[in-house]
């Protein structure tokens, strides 16, 4: 029995807020999730352009210098925006996001930077269009030749692409943590964490997808570079979060202790992260072949990073007892 | 966006939003469109008074574009000042329940399983008609007896009055003022009534005996006692809860539940011992002072100490601070007095310390007030009814003032003295409101008529042969209000919108009825707009004044005997009764004694049960706008038992009382602001009737559980702080 | 400027919710969803007790996140009176605001966007105060500009102790509560 009791009542039953925020699903996860896979994407796939990569084989394919990733990209990132979409509440006002811009709202450039992301996405599948879409329309044929064949564009490209995928991967991080009422969110780690992993899940990808077999020796040796860089991030925000006010560490305890803590440490970390490092480390230095199992692992812990990062979120506050 | 452009956007949000959301959740309600007939446009402001408890504040009702909008104080109301309690400004609510009987309803199966025929008024009247004629034909008139509680009775007691029936009782005297009034009646010779002629907005210490004022929510009680608080005064609160007036205590004496008997006369016995009390004031008015100094005598507080479990030189201390505040020292009489059965001599322990501090009719005290002189309607004289009363016979409890409902009952179930055959019961829900549901049931099989008035339908139009369907106060006219108070006043109440079916105000029935009953005669007025405006006229006012109003006030004349008041006593020795020769003649104490409440079984808890200040008894429960606010109620457990019951906080436990009726689920809360002997829930909750949709199954009922109850033997108020729990944890 | 707000007096408040019941009949808010709300803290060990009771809403906070985060500009803040506001033409229900409010002020209509205390500004602008101050029996709630130091709230702040809710947020709220 406690030396001095305390007794909080609040009358307020708000069904978004009550008993804790919980106004974001599936979707928000679901979209941060694959923003962060897109934006690896245009970082690794960026960098292979601005490094004058080609793709040696006659068609598409998910190797870095290929265009078959960007035109994923384009399907990763469509199938976020949608889910974004059907989180919204006031669907029909969402044309609402272009008419203006809010330098303090981290959302506000998201909306941008999203809007910016296709074009880049296009114009480097434009570089190496797939044979279906140059039937449809003969004339890109010869532009995209031209363009593929100048050097400066290529790296132009590459770098806009780099560019604008660290913008992507880093935004959604920093929209969580621009939410001081959510002290888990609270952390200037939160945008480089969601980076680090949607490098990671996209490197992942490419080591299981791209059908050029030194490349994905490079990819897995890269994706186990961005799992340590992120498991090194969570370290870091926990320890920020413990060691900084009740608030904060009362919210670090969600995963150290409290309702969250067994999938985060067993789905996020140890099956999203350790493991795979481990079987991408043995597969590395040519102790057992590589295999889909680690990529998968992989992406699935990205997954559930957003969603234990969402969820936990929304039941971190600021408490009322003083 | 520029600023122009936002603003413009804003005022069409803004009557956006109001007319879509008058259309939003009150008025979607299927069908509850308040107007028939053309929609009025624009704001239409209507004064009356309101009707969600019994304090009848003024109000000021806006309807917009046709459809009931909000209800507001109304600013000339000397009860309310403006400012209407919760309930009353959640009043919008019973215009839209959608639980809210619709028609007239027969019985079409056995009493109790809720099975009805809609039929129209005139067949509900005539089947009501023909069956008080035939009682009146095989037992007299007399064996129809009216329950009803609040001014809509008015017109009903007036037609049973007309019938030739003596029997007419609200269970606000036996159940609940009763005792107080009796204690306050042996003592000054006045009851307290309602509203209380309290002066606790002047009173420099308030003692609270396990009053909970602020979730009591008594208008203009919580307005003056948040005055009082805001200009100092100090308060003693006595409760064996931490009530939120215990919060604002500066004393707060967590005392054993049914000892505050005790506590009383250990004050009286420290202001007499150490001389604090008054003694010009109890010289110059008091009788008896001497036997009663020497009766208070063996009460000091080493003796009150085990009793009540509150330290001596706490009530020492508590003691001089009342002396050194008087005679602005105010001992509240509570309200609801009906505890353990000696509670008439608590009334009395109550206004004899009041009596020592010389409060009673002086400022911060109990003032006199007064009441406008509004003539009643001349009548013609109503028949003599060839028996008496049946609710007290022979005076068994001499010193009931007023009917006694569970007499009336008693007499309905046993027959005795004669039989008692019909029950015409309005706004009272009987079942939640007289203790032991079983007799009550007992009772009703025993009648040959049962007709539920109301405005819902409770538990008690469950068991009738005819339920009635009543409009809201919002929907109707109403005897006008003569208010007996600080300031004069007298009050009309109209309708301010149409009611929502074939709902009918209760003068309407009453009327019908009479005429029905071939007692036409007593209805002499044509329209309720000619009885209203007779009786206004006789003060010099008229209707359409009051329809523009609201109320009119007279001046407020001299209430203290500072002002001028004669201090006069109603008593048989004109004077204050320390000493009670009344009550020793008929083989009572004198002076109030203390008995020691009876303990219960074991590893029980005392159910202890009050007031939130959203409801109204349970009358409120399906009220949309009301249930948002408090949808059930939870039983209070003290925390250290809770956790030593290995129960938390929002876990669903059940009530079993001390004769094995097990209550419905209800929520815990583990709390510490509550002794460890004793539980807490409010009243009103646990509905079972089917038609209360919105309200069914939510909590639990404590009337459920009162199935004992100690009978006051001064006035045969119910005590019902008697019964006993134990928790059950629900699967 | 005027920069209006409240000053709540908790010894005068008995929690009886009638704010609460005004504010949902005065601006019709939808079933289930309040504006304000009512808590109570308790401390101590029976029968050594206190209670805290605060009638709580949107603080129209000096430093409002849910302005900052918006995306649309659909919350901001009112040209005069540093209301804040949501026109909800302009809202497209992201419920961003919702997760920036430390106080949990804000709802989602069931229209679909974000909705909140408006400091009954309708009211204002005709110079009556918010529904809920206009209604407190226990008349504890005063409403007014902070900025003129002859204001009521601003002669009540000045003369009582008092506090705002997480202050530590750094929202800058402008509700307070005299102790």
């Amino acid at each position: 029995m406690s030396p001095v009791f305390s007794e909080f009542v609040t009358t307020a039953h708000s069904p978004a807020t009550d008993p804790r925020l919980h106004v974001w699903g599936y979707e928000i996860p679901v979209y941060l999730f694959l923003g962060g896979f897109t934006a690896g994407i245009m970082v690794l796939s960026g960098w292979a352009l601005w490094r004058g990569r080609r793709n040696p084989r006659p068609h598409p394919t998910f190797s870095l210098a290929s265009s078959g990733l960007f035109m994923l990209g384009l399907a990763t990132i469509s199938l976020g925006m949608l889910a974004l979409f059907l989180d919204l509440g006031h669907k029909a006002y969402v044309w609402r996001l272009y008419l203006t811009m809010k330098p303090w709202s981290p959302m506000s450039w998201g909306s941008w930077i999203l809007l910016l992301v296709y074009p880049v996405l296009a114009a480097a599948v434009l570089l190496e269009p797939p044979a279906r879409l140059v039937r449809l329309i003969p004339s890109i044929g010869p532009l995209s030749q031209r363009l593929a064949d100048d050097m400066r564009v290529r790296r132009a490209l590459g770098f806009v692409s780099m560019v604008t995928g660290i913008g992507l991967g880093i935004y959604t991080g920093i929209l969580l943590s621009a939410l001081g009422a959510r002290p888990l969110w609270s952390s200037g780690l939160l945008g480089p964490l969601f980076l680090a992993s949607g490098l990671s899940s996209s490197a992942a990808f490419a080591h299981w997808a791209s059908p050029e077999p030194e490349e994905r020796r490079q990819m897995a040796w890269l994706d186990n570079l961005f799992l340590v860089i992120e498991l090194a991030l969570i370290g870091m925000l926990l320890i920020g979060l413990a060691s900084s006010t009740e608030a904060h560490a009362e919210a670090a305890r969600l995963v150290l202790g409290g309702p969250f803590t067994a999938v985060f440490w067993i789905g996020v970390v140890g099956l999203g992260i350790v493991l795979p490092l481990v079987i991408q480390s043995l597969a590395v230095t040519q102790r057992i072949i590589h295999t889909p199992i680690a990529p998968i692992l992989v992406m699935l812990g990205g997954l559930a990073l957003r969603f234990v990062i969402v969820y936990a979120g929304q039941y971190s506050h600021w408490p009322r007892l003083s | 966006m520029n600023n122009v452009s936002r603003r413009r956007f804003l005022k069409i949000t803004g009557a956006g939003a109001s007319v879509a959301a008058t259309a939003g959740v009150l008025g979607s309600l299927p069908g509850l469109r308040a107007a028939k007939g053309p929609v009025e446009k624009g704001i239409r402001t209507v004064p009356t008074f309101c009707d969600l408890c019994f304090w009848k504040c003024n109000a000021i009702a806006t309807v917009k574009d046709g459809v009931l909008w909000k209800i507001e104080g109304n600013p000339e109301d000397p009860l309310s000042r403006g400012r209407l309690c919760p309930r009353g400004t959640g009043g919008v609510g019973a215009h839209f329940d959608t639980d809210r009987l619709r028609a007239p309803l027969l019985r079409a199966s056995v009493r109790g399983e809720e099975k009805w025929t809609e039929v129209t008024w005139d067949e509900a009247l005539g089947h009501v008609a023909e069956k008080m004629l035939k009682i009146k034909a095989e037992y007299g008139p007399e064996a129809v007896a009216l329950f009803s509680h609040g001014i809509g009775g008015t017109f009903l007691k007036h037609t049973l009055k007309a019938f030739g029936s003596p029997n007419s009782a609200a269970p606000s005297y036996a159940q609940c003022r009763g005792p107080r009034d009796a204690g306050f009646e042996l003592t000054f010779g006045e009851a307290i009534g309602s509203p209380e002629r309290t002066d606790i907005q002047n009173a420099r210490c308030l003692v609270l005996i396990g009053s909970h004022l602020g979730e009591n929510m008594h208008n203009t009680q919580v307005q003056e006692f948040a005055d009082a608080i805001g200009s100092g005064a100090t308060i003693i609160v006595a409760d064996p809860r931490f009530s939120i007036a215990a919060s604002k205590a500066k004393h707060y004496l967590p005392i054993k539940p049914g000892t505050d008997i005790a506590l009383l006369l250990a004050w009286m016995n420290v202001l007499v011992g150490e001389g604090l009390y008054d003694k010009e004031y109890v010289a110059a008015h008091g009788f008896g002072f001497e036997a009663f100094a020497s009766e208070v005598l063996p009460f000091t507080p080493e003796w009150a100490y085990p009793e009540t479990g509150i330290e001596p030189d706490v009530i020492r201390e508590t003691a001089r601070e009342m002396a050194r505040h008087r005679p602005a020292t105010l001992v509240h009489p509570g309200r609801h007095a009906t505890w353990y059965g000696d509670d008439a001599q608590r009334g009395r322990a109550i206004a004899l310390l009041n009596a020592l501090l010389g409060s009673w009719g002086r400022k911060g005290g109990f003032y006199q007030p007064a009441s406008m002189n509004v003539p009643a309607y001349p009548y013609p004289p109503y028949p003599k009814p060839a028996r008496g009363k049946v609710d007290n016979p022979d005076h068994r409890y001499p010193f009931a003032s007023e009917a006694i409902t569970t007499g009336i009952r008693e007499a309905t179930i046993t027959g005795k003295p004669y039989p008692v055959k019909g029950w015409v019961v309005y706004a009272t829900n009987l079942i939640q409101a007289l203790p032991n549901e079983a007799e009550t049931i007992r009772a009703i099989q025993a009648l040959d008529l049962l007709v539920v008035v109301d405005v819902v339908g409770s538990e008690i139009a469950g068991w009738a042969d005819v339920v009635l369907p009543e409009a809201t106060y919002l929907e109707r006219y109403e005897e006008l209000n003569v208010e007996l108070f600080r300031e004069p006043f007298v009050a009309l109440r109209q309708p301010v919108v149409e009611p929502t079916a074939d709902q009918k105000p209760n003068w309407w029935i009453a009327r019908e009825l009479a005429v029905k009953l071939g007692l036409g005669a007593f209805y002499p007025w044509k329209t309720i707009e000619e009885y209203l405006d007779h009786r206004l006229k006789g003060a010099g006012l008229s209707l359409a004044v009051l329809q523009k109003k609201g109320l009119v006030s007279a001046p407020r004349p001299p209430i203290y005997y500072e002002e001028g008041v004669p201090p006069q006593f109603a008593t048989p020795s004109k004077k204050i009764e320390f000493y009670s020769v009344q009550l020793k003649d008929k083989g009572f104490d004198p002076v109030p004694r203390f008995k020691r409440p009876a303990a219960g079984p074991p590893g029980s808890f005392r159910l202890l049960f009050g007031r939130a200040p959203v409801h109204t008894f349970s009358r409120t429960q399906t009220n949309p706008v009301l249930a948002q606010a408090m949808s059930e109620n939870e039983v209070w457990l003290n925390a250290d038992e809770a956790e030593r019951a290995g129960l938390r906080t929002g876990d669903r436990v059940r009530l079993r009382n001390q004769d094995g009726v097990l209550s419905n689920p209800i929520k815990l809360k583990a709390t510490q602001a509550i002794r460890a002997d004793c539980v807490y829930l409010v009243h009103g909750f646990g509905h079972t009737a089917k038609g209360l949709r919105r309200a069914l199954g939510k909590g639990a009922s404590d009337a459920q559980l009162v199935t004992r109850y100690e009978t006051d033997p001064l006035m045969g108020g119910t005590g019902m702080n008697v019964n006993f729990v134990t928790l059950e944890r629900e699967a | 400027m005027a920069r209006l707000g409240m000053v709540i007096d908790t010894r005068r408040c008995v929690g009886c919710m009638d704010c609460v019941v005004a504010c949902k009949t005065e601006n019709q808010t939808p079933e289930g969803m309040n504006r304000d709300w009512i808590t109570y803290a308790t401390r101590g060990r029976y029968p050594r007790l206190s209670m805290t009771i605060q009638s709580e809403r949107c603080n129209h906070c000096d430093n409002p996140p849910c302005v900052s985060c918006c995306p649309t500009g659909a919350s901001h803040v009112h040209e005069w009176g540093g209301f804040v506001l949501v026109t909800k033409e302009e809202c497209i229900g992201c419920k961003a605001c919702l997760a920036s409010c430390p106080y949990d002020a804000r709802y989602l209509h069931p229209d679909g966007y974000a909705d909140k205390c408006t400091f009954c500004i309708h009211r204002v602008e005709k110079g009556q105060d918010p529904a809920c101050v206009s209604v407190c029996p226990t008349r504890c709630m005063h409403f007014g500009d902070l900025d003129d130091p002859e204001s009521e709230v601003s002669r009540l702040l000045a003369s009582r102790k008092h506090h705002a809710v997480l202050p530590e947020a750094g929202t800058k709220p402008r509700i307070f509560y005299l102790e």
